[in-house]
């Protein structure tokens, strides 16, 4: 004999309807999506939407207290510095080498001649680097306008951290001997291997 | 008591016995593969975004650096997504009119921040670090796929622990020279493992499993 549901539409639902709840009660993602703050996320909180705050003024973050004033303006006596405020390296080479290529060449290209691809599609050209006037700049000048920007070309005071903008400016001498050197300047021990093909990097 | 089945009904219940696990084995099969699938994983789909930004134009016709954008991925746990300063740096002269720039020029005008869709999406209960990938020799385009040639992003991972899980237990087969890490035209070379296994025995690389790497 077979039970006949067809007289209980409510007895016939039950079964289907616990399970429904039961998927249903498991699709929560209140663990996937917690009520906090990460990086990036949105606030409904705060006017401007943004749950990274600005930061007081006045206030100063922990490791940001900037005392050394040549270090952290290329300024020394209102004027700019005309040396490194540390010892140039081997490694700060390298690392102005490798900050130059990320944030300069869009518009100043590999060599400095001022011809990146954002120049080629509309920015406004900058000067060659290798003019009287540009070799002669100081590096608390070249720091400055790293971090306070020149006429039509941004700051980079955000991207670049103060040490790796001197970094840069040391790279800038770095690309200016490159196409400016002449015998003279090679220490003599080293001259006879001119013209070899030798570890250039 | 008379016998209420019929002999045949056994074949029947045999069956039906078996069919029952068999099918269960193919339920449970489909929705692991739905699982990973990319409708669930949301991979391969490119998203909307507020400004049709082209990683296929900055990246791989200009061949401008990740970290010119993604600003802090060397440093801390997020890459970072660019602030309508940084967009302003090129198109406050490039395209400087065009209408698909303008969410840029107001939010540049009003202060408000460009409300990008996120790509990825981990749980909040999983910890993932940038930096430490990085300095080891994790490609972003090992995770994140031909970065240049997507003209609206898209994730290229499932993002699921079997991922993580499948690198994090013989990253010899994934990593490469530091140098490479932001090169998007890098090809893991042939001979792969043997390089992978110097890089890793050179960065001194550990093959993090324990649950509390990623949950903590
Ligand atoms: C978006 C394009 C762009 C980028 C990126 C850029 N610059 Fe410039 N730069 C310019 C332009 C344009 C000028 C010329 C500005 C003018 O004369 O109005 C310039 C000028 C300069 C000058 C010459 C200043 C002078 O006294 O004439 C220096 C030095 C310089 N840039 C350094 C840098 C360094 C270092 C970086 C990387 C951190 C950089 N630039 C990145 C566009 C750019
Ligand atoms: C000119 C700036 C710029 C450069 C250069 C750039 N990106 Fe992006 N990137 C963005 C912007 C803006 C977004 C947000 C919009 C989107 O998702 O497309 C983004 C989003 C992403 C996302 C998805 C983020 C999410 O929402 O989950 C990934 C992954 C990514 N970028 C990787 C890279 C990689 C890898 C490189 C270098 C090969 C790179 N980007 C270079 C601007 C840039
Ligand atoms: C370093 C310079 C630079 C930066 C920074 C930059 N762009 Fe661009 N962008 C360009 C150049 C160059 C083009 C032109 C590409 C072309 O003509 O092929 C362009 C084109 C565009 C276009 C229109 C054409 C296209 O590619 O579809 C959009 C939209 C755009 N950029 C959005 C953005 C956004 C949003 C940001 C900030 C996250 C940004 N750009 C940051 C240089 C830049
Ligand atoms: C080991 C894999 C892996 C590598 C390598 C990697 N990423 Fe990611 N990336 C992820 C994951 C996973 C997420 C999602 C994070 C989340 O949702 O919390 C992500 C998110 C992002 C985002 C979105 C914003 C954010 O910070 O969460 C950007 C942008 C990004 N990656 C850029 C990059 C760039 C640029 C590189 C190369 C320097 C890179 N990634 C290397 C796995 C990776
Ligand atoms: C392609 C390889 C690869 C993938 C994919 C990958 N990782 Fe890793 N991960 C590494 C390597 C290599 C390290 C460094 C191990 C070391 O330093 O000994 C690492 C380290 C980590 C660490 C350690 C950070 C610390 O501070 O101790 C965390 C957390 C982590 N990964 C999370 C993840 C998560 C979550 C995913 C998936 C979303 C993921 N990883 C995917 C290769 C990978
Ligand atoms: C390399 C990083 C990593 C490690 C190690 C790791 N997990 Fe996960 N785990 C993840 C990620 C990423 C997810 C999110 C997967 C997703 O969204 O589908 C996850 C998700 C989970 C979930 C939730 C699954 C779900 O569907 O909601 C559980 C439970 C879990 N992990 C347990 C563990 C345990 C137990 C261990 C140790 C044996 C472990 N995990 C080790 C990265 C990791």
């Amino acid at each position: 004999m077979r039970t006949d549901w067809s007289g209980r539409p409510a007895a016939r639902l039950i079964v289907p309807a616990a399970l429904l709840a039961l998927f249903g009660a498991g699709c929560r993602q209140d663990m996937h999506n917690q009520p906090k703050y990460i990086p990036l996320r949105g606030s409904e909180f705060f006017d401007d939407g943004r749950s990274a705050r600005p930061l007081v003024n006045g206030a100063v973050a922990r490791g940001r207290l900037r005392e050394d004033a040549a270090l952290y303006t290329g300024k020394a006596g209102g004027r700019a510095l005309d040396a490194f405020p540390f010892p140039i390296t081997r490694e700060a080479l390298k690392r102005g080498q490798e900050r130059f290529n990320i944030y300069c060449t869009p518009c100043h290209d590999h060599l400095g001649t001022g011809l990146g691809m954002a120049v080629r599609r509309g920015f406004r050209r900058p000067p060659s680097f290798h003019t009287d006037r540009l070799r002669q700049l100081p590096p608390g000048e070249i720091f400055d306008v790293i971090t306070n920007g020149f006429g039509a070309m941004p700051n980079y005071a955000l991207q670049i951290e103060p040490r790796d903008r001197w970094a840069v400016a040391a790279y800038i001498r770095v690309l200016q001997y490159s196409q400016n050197a002449n015998v003279a300047d090679v220490p003599p021990e080293f001259r006879g291997r001119l013209g070899t093909p030798g570890d250039m990097r | 008591m008379p016998q209420i089945f019929h002999r045949s009904t056994n074949t029947i219940s045999r069956v039906s016995i078996f069919g029952a696990v068999f099918a269960l084995a193919v339920v449970g099969w489909a929705l692991s593969s739905l699982d990973r699938s990319s409708y669930a994983t949301r991979a391969n789909t490119p998203r909307e975004q507020p400004v049709a930004f082209s990683h296929a134009h900055h990246v791989g016709d200009e061949g401008f650096d990740c970290r010119y954008c993604h600003t802090s991925v060397e440093t801390s746990s997020f890459a970072g997504l660019p602030s309508t300063e940084i967009c302003m740096n090129c198109h406050s002269q490039i395209w400087a009119d065009s209408p698909e720039l303008a969410p840029v020029r107001d939010s540049f005008r009003t202060g408000q921040s460009i409300r990008w869709t996120r790509v990825h999406d981990l749980p909040d209960f999983v910890y993932f670090n940038h930096s430490i990938h990085v300095k080891q020799g994790v490609g972003c385009t090992t995770c994140h796929g031909p970065v240049d040639k997507m003209p609206l992003t898209w994730q290229h991972a499932s993002l699921h622990m079997e991922w993580c899980l499948d690198c994090h237990r013989q990253p010899e087969r994934y990593v490469r020279p530091r140098d490479q890490v932001f090169s998007v035209t890098y090809q893991p070379p042939p001979d792969q493992l043997e390089l992978g296994r110097k890089l890793v025995k050179e960065y001194n690389i550990q093959s993090l499993t324990s649950c509390s790497t990623c949950h903590r």
